[in-house]
């Protein structure tokens, strides 16, 4: 038997006194004996000094130690690697982006299992690769901090999280003993699946009826046309007019058109014609930037001119002529019926109007031009927008009337984007049951008493039809971040049916969209390819209510409305970032600047020059705006060139209150100033206006906005560039003892010599519509910061790619008889209708960069490909590159706009675990201090080198594409090796050397890789357009 | 033997004796402080913490906190540089040039303008740090060996000769300063009474016995670092220039800047010894030293500067018109009119209008006057390189990134905070060490005292210089 030893680590412990057992409890034996005097009285022990300093001593050393600790940041490998994902390496699934109307087929690039990027896709017959700043914007919504991460059902005021079992369970009890009808509120759905499972949920109850609303509703233009938009083919036309219609920005499909509106408006020596835009409009559009023609009107005035025009027409086609009155600028309606007679076939009219009758005379004057068949493709109407203004009042009369048992808000926020808001508001009181899917509490899911949160569109599955016969699909890119639910789930889930959405798409499909053959490797395909076209579809059956209206009540309607303009009338719009304000907590959208006035970060009382004398308002001034209807609202003025006389204009999408802390309070609702009347929502009011004497700075990204005569942009008309292309762009020229020298051929500088590639860019200013998606797509790829309103004033915005917009002026250097200063403070004011230039502009990656050779420590230097490089980590921030910049492209670190509170909100990408993201792990964040610039995404290039270099090839023209060119939806950028004779690029320059290809500032001979093509205007109006 | 000039003016006047120079200079070091220098130095104090507030917030939160932008990278820092740089330029040019041209009058004023020059120097020098995005890493600027590879600094950036003609500006000032400072210190030292005055000062005259060898190395080593510095007084400010001149950006891309810039900086820089002197001159009373003559010299030396300041400005305006390059055209008319027209007025006002006033006698020889005239020629300086840099970038090449700059708190904290530390240094300068060179001084009491020492008194100081060759031949 062994015995067992046992060790002791003291007397103490051998003797085992009932004290040590008592004490050995306790890890420190015995508390240093700190008492304080006062409360123990006189004879207490008093902590002696040295007690003291060694408690002192040792709290310290213990609080040092503790700080010194690195805080534990758990980083998971992949111990089982998922089949399809390879770290480092981006994989890319196509889907679709639907919001607010606007439709983009999509692939989106994920990286280690998470979406960091979105491109077009080029499969997309509709939207041909291109993408909208919105379509960009989305993934950073998808890592949107305000979203709600579970379901909440609301007690009282509060919202308390539930669990999805439990929300299921009530809000099928409460359903079920629903008193009154059910409806489905949404704003328009072009899925054929998700309508279904409306159908059958509907199905399920006794009354159930499913509204459809568009926050910017074109109710006017489906009424007229048997409830659906005409399938536009601007593609088709030699002659565009539009009335109020912004189809380049945020009306309908701005891809789409503007994908089809720049194949007529590209010109070569060889092809050397284009279509001829006019636009009769009242504040100025990106549409109405890029026309040729463009007439401001007031919108009452709107019919009268569509009338005009229909007349014209009418009279050319030896049709009847209405009884309206005449419209004032006849010259260029002339001109425009002119050329729409001889374009027959070839022509299109549109309207933005929302008013029936101006959408009748439209499609009147197409259908008598032959228009139907050619420019309107009659076999694919567009789906996009489906809500009917009608059946929406209607709904709002109705929950009013009590008649509403239970109401289901799907992507509806009604509280805050109908006019009719407080009748909303009041309305929802008398619905007894309140469910909706908004993504966060927004104004409307505030008073529901369930929010059964949607997943993001990136988390979820779905199809869309935006036109007959063109579906496509989209498939999750990430596992739901939250514990969300897909409403389509959460509506099977409610009507009892246990199959899954995906299941039941694929069924749907399987059932109406198959076309035979192996339907698995079909919809694998689709899958794949994220469009599925040529499909023999039904079509969608819209609720718009279609009331035809006869020509003559038409033209009685439009009389009645020219006759009941009074005072200053109120144009309300969208913007092509911001749309209706239903992605508004996006802050790269709210930070793209707007097209036209540059402004970011709120909207603004559009005002003519000549009203703002007339009242003596300046720029920034607060104005109180009232409006017809008796709704007042206050807002900053802003000047905008371009606005009709006696008009003033708003842009909706501002004003949020529950969108979350980027949006929250950023600009002012202007949806309730609209006018509504029985038949439906005219974005128009008339109002009053009025100086609060108080101000209000409007953040703009450029704040002045004439060229100066400066040949910094070119452009010449279509008759010059038929006569002589060689004509239409001014050479600098510098004297030298051999007479006139291009610039580059003096130089101090020896030339670099590229052995391999030398990657070089061209931007054809005549296909630049300056839309802005280049600036979003450049922001996602490049990890530019958000700065913020305040920022922006302190005009420090960070984005790399920026449009420079430029008015004409009426005063020109050569032509002025006025004094040379005041010439100079003349050209100066913008014309009161100007024609508007835009230029994309980034670093030039000059081959004699300035910055380059002034930077102390050698942070930017150039790369044997061509390339200026920035080096980030040897900058010290002098900025002296940022002063020698001539075209001012770099950007500076103010401050660390990453783990930041000041930026917090704003740049939630850098500031949360969440946001963080979205980030692109192949681009540094830039510390603070250092300057950044467009680096010709050479993360790309160099990608793109690696690839090639593994199938021991040189890399492929078009293989390497920076993120503006890829995203720019008319093709106007184009990058490539200008080493390689067959690239694009050099094609390009070479078919332009000496015509249209110029380069900024080549006086100073910096010798730009970025070259820009001379942009050319078909705006001569004595030359018909055929 | 002595010789009193018809036409020249003493330089000394007053009947002073070697002794009382002596005693006159020592006075305040050896003194309490003079309650009106207390008052001055807490003004500067409060001024210094201003100063160490604003260039916390730089460091802690970043350039942000200055009212730069994307347009205007260089506003304040860069003015408030070359401004202080220029200022630095009157010390070197009074105690280099002015003593190889033999100008005797240099000898009570030129401690001082070294002293003001050093000072200067060191606030010029904050800048070209503060303005850094990230100024831990400044030391890069610096051609050192390193560990990072292979890197090195670019030379051909303008910033880098900065680097270069800013520190050896500064270390040979400072040495030409402090070599002239041993002698008096030792005199100092050898009258201090107190332990630890005299400690002091016997460290800091690197044991001057004033022994002959010692005035003959002194001698030579201070012509050979006259001989130094005196391209120094046209390099620096040539160098700062170029940080303008090779850059592209119209109003920068000037020919002229060099001469100009150093004309404009003697200009400055006199005006600041103006300043300064004429207070000196009466809180330490040392009218017998710093005297009329001395202050209508340097005005003729303001005026001359002046009026080669005004030329350039308007040989500006006529080569922009001249070279027909609009964007020149351009800069130069909106610097005239353009929205910064105040600025531009100011300066104009300020360095070519008021300087014209010392063309009349009577206004060049009034202190007043003088005192009011240094200090429009000080603010018109500033002015100066505020419209160059700023009116210049703010509307370059491109109007679409036209901008306004406005200065922020901090910006204008940090400028007001390094005259704190400028006039922090000065006064304890002024108090604890001599203000005016003495033994110089006291080589020219024979020849231009204004008074007839026929029995030269034997309380000349013993450390005395009395075989001087170069001044008095």
């Amino acid at each position: 038997m062994q015995e067992k030893i046992k060790y002791w680590k003291g007397l103490e412990e051998l003797e085992n006194t009932p004290e040590f057992v008592r004490n050995s409890q306790n890890e420190f034996a015995e508390f240093l004996p700190v008492k304080d005097k006062s409360s123990s009285g006189k004879n207490a022990e008093v902590a002696p000094r040295r007690d003291f300093l060694k408690l002192l001593g040792f709290s310290v050393a213990a609080a040092t130690l503790a700080s010194c600790e690195a805080p534990v940041r758990k980083a998971i490998p992949y111990l089982n690697k998922p089949e399809e994902i390879e770290p480092g390496i981006a994989n890319w699934y196509a889907s679709t982006y639907f919001t607010d109307g606007d439709y983009n087929s999509i692939l989106v690039k994920t990286r280690e299992g998470r979406p960091i990027k979105i491109e077009g896709n080029p499969l997309s017959s509709l939207t041909r690769g291109g993408l909208s700043p919105r379509g960009q914007a989305t993934v950073l919504s998808l890592y949107d901090t305000t979203r709600l991460p579970n379901p909440v059902t609301k007690r009282g005021e509060k919202h308390i999280d539930a669990e999805w079992e439990q929300i299921d369970q009530e809000i099928r009890t409460k359903l079920g003993q629903v008193n009154g009808k059910v409806a489905l509120v949404s704003t328009t759905i072009i899925s054929p699946s998700t309508k279904q499972v409306i159908r059958e949920f509907g199905a399920k109850y006794p009354s159930f009826e499913h509204f459809v609303y568009d926050p910017y509703s074109v109710s006017g233009l489906l009424k007229a046309n048997g409830g659906t938009i005409p399938g536009y083919d601007f593609s088709k036309a030699k002659t565009i007019v539009s009335f109020g219609a912004d189809f380049l920005g945020a009306w309908l499909s701005q891809v789409e058109f503007a994908k089809q509106y720049i194949t007529n408006r590209k010109v070569t020596k060889d092809n050397p014609n284009m279509s001829r835009h006019y636009q009769f409009e009242a504040t100025l559009s990106l549409t109405g930037a890029n026309a040729d023609v463009r007439v401001p009107i007031k919108p009452s005035e709107e019919g009268v001119a569509v009338a005009a025009l229909y007349n014209r027409i009418a009279q050319g086609t030896g049709g009847q002529v209405l009884n309206t009155p005449a419209f004032a600028q006849t010259k260029q309606l002339d001109a425009a019926a002119k050329e729409l007679l001889a374009n027959r076939g070839a022509a299109l009219v549109v309207s933005g109007s929302n008013d029936v009758a101006v959408q009748t005379l439209v499609r009147d004057i197409n259908r008598m031009l032959g228009s139907e068949g050619t420019t309107i493709n009659t076999a694919a109407p567009i789906y996009t927008k489906q809500g009917d203004d009608t059946q929406m009042i209607r709904f709002i009369n109705e929950m009013n009337a009590g008649t509403v048992g239970a109401v289901i808000f799907y992507n509806a926020n009604p509280v805050y984007n109908h006019p009719l808001a407080d009748k909303v508001v009041s309305g929802l009181k008398k619905v007894g049951v309140k469910i909706s899917f908004a993504d966060r509490i927004d104004e409307t899911a505030v008073l529901a008493d369930y929010i059964t949160p949607d997943h993001h569109p990136l988390e979820s599955w779905n199809d869309f039809e935006p036109r007959r016969g063109y579906l496509s699909l989209a498939q999750p890119t990430i596992s739901p971040l939250f514990k969300t639910r897909q409403a389509q789930d959460s509506l099977l889930a409610w009507s009892g049916n246990n199959t899954s959405y995906y299941d039941y798409l694929r069924n749907h499909w399987r059932a109406n969209f198959a076309k035979g053959g192996d339907f698995n490797a079909a919809w694998d395909k689709a899958v794949h390819d994220g469009v599925l076209e040529g499909v023999t579809s039904a079509g969608q059956t819209t609720t718009a209510t279609v009331a035809p209206m006869t020509m003559a009540a038409a033209a009685v309607a439009i009389n009645q409305t020219a006759r009941n303009s009074k005072g200053i009338e109120l144009a309300i719009y969208q913007k092509s970032s911001i749309g209706s304000g239903v992605e508004a907590n996006n802050p790269w959208l709210q930070e793209l600047s707007d097209p036209i006035s540059r402004a970011t970060w709120d909207n603004y009382l559009a005002i003519p020059r000549s009203l703002a004398k007339e009242m003596d308002i300046q720029q920034n001034d607060l104005i109180r705006v009232t409006a017809g209807n008796g709704k007042t609202i206050e807002l900053p003025a802003l000047i905008q060139p371009g606005q009709a006389r006696g008009t003033v204009a708003i842009a909706v999408g501002y004003g949020r209150t529950h969108a979350g802390p980027v949006a929250n309070l950023v600009g002012v609702n202007v949806y309730p100033l609209a006018a509504t009347n029985q038949n439906g929502v005219l974005y128009i009011n008339s109002v009053k206006l009025e100086k609060t004497g108080a101000e209000k700075v409007i953040a703009q990204t450029q704040t002045h906005h004439t060229i100066m005569d400066r040949n910094v942009v070119q452009e010449a008309s279509l008759d010059a560039y038929r006569k002589n292309p060689k004509e239409v762009t001014e050479y600098i020229k510098v004297a030298t003892p051999d007479g006139p020298q291009s610039p580059s051929k003096v130089s101090l500088w020896y030339d670099y010599e590229y052995k391999n590639h030398h990657w070089g860019m061209v931007i054809d200013l005549n296909s630049c519509i300056g839309c802005g998606s280049c600036v979003v797509g450049c922001a996602s790829e490049n990890n530019t910061p958000i700065v913020g309103k305040q920022e922006v004033l302190n005009r420090r915005e960070m984005f790399w790619m920026r449009i420079d917009r430029y008015y004409s002026s009426d005063t020109h250097k050569d032509t002025s008889n006025l004094g040379t200063i005041e010439t100079y403070q003349a050209m100066e004011e913008p014309s009161e209708n100007p024609q508007v230039i835009f230029q994309p502009m980034l670093c030039q990656h000059c081959n004699h960069a300035p910055c380059e050779t002034v930077c102390p420590v050698l942070a930017t230097t150039h790369s044997s490909e061509g390339l200026n490089q920035m080096t980030y980590n040897r900058c010290v921030g002098t900025r002296y590159c940022a002063n020698n910049c001539p075209y001012k492209v770099r950007r500076f670190n103010w401050f660390a706009y990453y783990d930041n509170e000041k930026f917090a909100a704003q740049n939630y990408q850098m500031n949360s675990d969440l946001g963080r993201m979205v980030l692109n792990p192949d681009v540094t964040v830039r510390a603070r201090g250092v300057i950044e610039k467009c680096s010709f995404c050479v993360q790309r290039i160099q990608a793109g080198k690696l690839e090639a270099k593994k199938e021991k090839r040189r890399p492929k023209d078009g293989e390497i594409v920076t993120a503006c060119a890829q995203s720019c939806p008319t093709n106007a950028i184009i990058f490539g090796d200008m080493k390689d004779p067959n690239s694009q690029v050099s094609q390009i320059l070479r078919r332009e050397d000496g015509e249209r290809a110029f380069h900024v500032l080549e006086e100073l001979n910096v010798q730009p890789n970025v070259t820009y093509l001379t942009k050319i205007r078909n705006n001569n109006l004595t030359t018909t357009n055929a | 033997m002595q010789h009193v000039s018809p036409v020249r003016e003493p330089l000394v006047t007053g009947g002073k004796t070697y002794h009382d120079i002596t005693n006159d200079v020592s006075r305040q070091v050896e003194a309490k402080p003079n309650i009106r220098w207390a008052i001055a130095l807490a003004v500067a104090l409060f001024f210094l913490g201003i100063f160490i507030y604003s260039v916390y917030r730089t460091l802690w939160f970043g350039i942000g906190e200055w009212g730069l932008n994307k347009t205007v990278n260089w506003a304040w820092d860069i003015t408030n540089f070359v401004w202080w740089v220029g200022i630095g330029h009157a010390g070197t040019l009074i105690s280099a040039i002015l003593l190889l041209f033999r100008q005797k009058w240099r000898s009570s004023i030129n401690r001082a303008a070294e002293a003001m020059t050093i000072f200067a120097v060191i606030c010029a020098a904050m800048f070209p740090v503060l303005h850094m995005g990230r100024p831990w890493l400044a030391y890069w600027v610096l051609p050192l060996p390193n560990t990072f590879g292979s890197l090195w600094v670019n030379f051909n950036s303008p910033l880098l000769w900065d680097v270069f003609a800013i520190s050896t500006y500064f270390s040979v000032s400072l040495v030409f300063w402090y070599l002239g400072l041993i002698p008096d210190f030792a005199t100092i030292r050898d009258r201090a009474t107190g332990p630890i005055a005299r400690r002091a000062y016997a460290l800091l005259s690197f044991g001057w016995t004033g022994s002959a060898k010692h005035w003959s190395r002194y001698e030579t080593v201070s012509l050979i670092l006259a001989g130094v510095s005196t391209p120094l007084v046209l390099s620096v400010h040539t160098i700062v220039s170029m940080d303008f001149a090779t850059s592209v950006i119209p109003g920068w891309h000037t020919t002229i800047f060099p001469p100009y810039f150093v004309a404009g900086a003697i200009f400055s820089g006199f005006a600041m010894v103006l300043t300064l002197m004429l207070i000196t001159r009466d809180v330490f009373y040392l009218k017998d030293y710093i005297t009329l003559e001395h202050i209508e010299s340097m005005n003729k030396v303001i005026i001359l500067t002046g009026s080669i300041v005004g030329v350039a400005y308007i040989t500006e305006f006529f080569i922009a018109w001249y070279s027909g390059v609009e964007y020149e055209q351009y800069a130069f008319i909106n610097r005239a009119t353009g929205p910064y027209w105040w600025a531009y007025w100011s300066m104009m006002t300020c360095n070519v209008i008021t300087p014209q006033l010392f063309w009349f006698r009577k206004i060049r020889r009034s202190v007043v006057a003088t005192f009011i005239i240094s200090i429009f020629v000080n603010i018109g300086m500033w002015f100066e390189r505020f419209v160059i840099i700023v009116t210049s970038l703010h509307r370059d090449f491109l109007p679409s990134s036209w901008a306004m700059f406005t200065p922020s708190i901090i910006d204008v904290g940090i400028y007001v905070g390094t005259l704190g530390l400028f006039f922090t240094l000065f006064l304890l300068f002024a108090k604890y060490f001599p203000v005016i060179n003495m033994f110089e001084v006291k080589t020219i009491l024979k020849s231009s005292s204004g008074v007839q020492h026929s029995h030269a008194p034997e309380t000349m100081h013993a450390h005395s210089p009395n075989n001087q060759a170069h001044h008095d031949k």
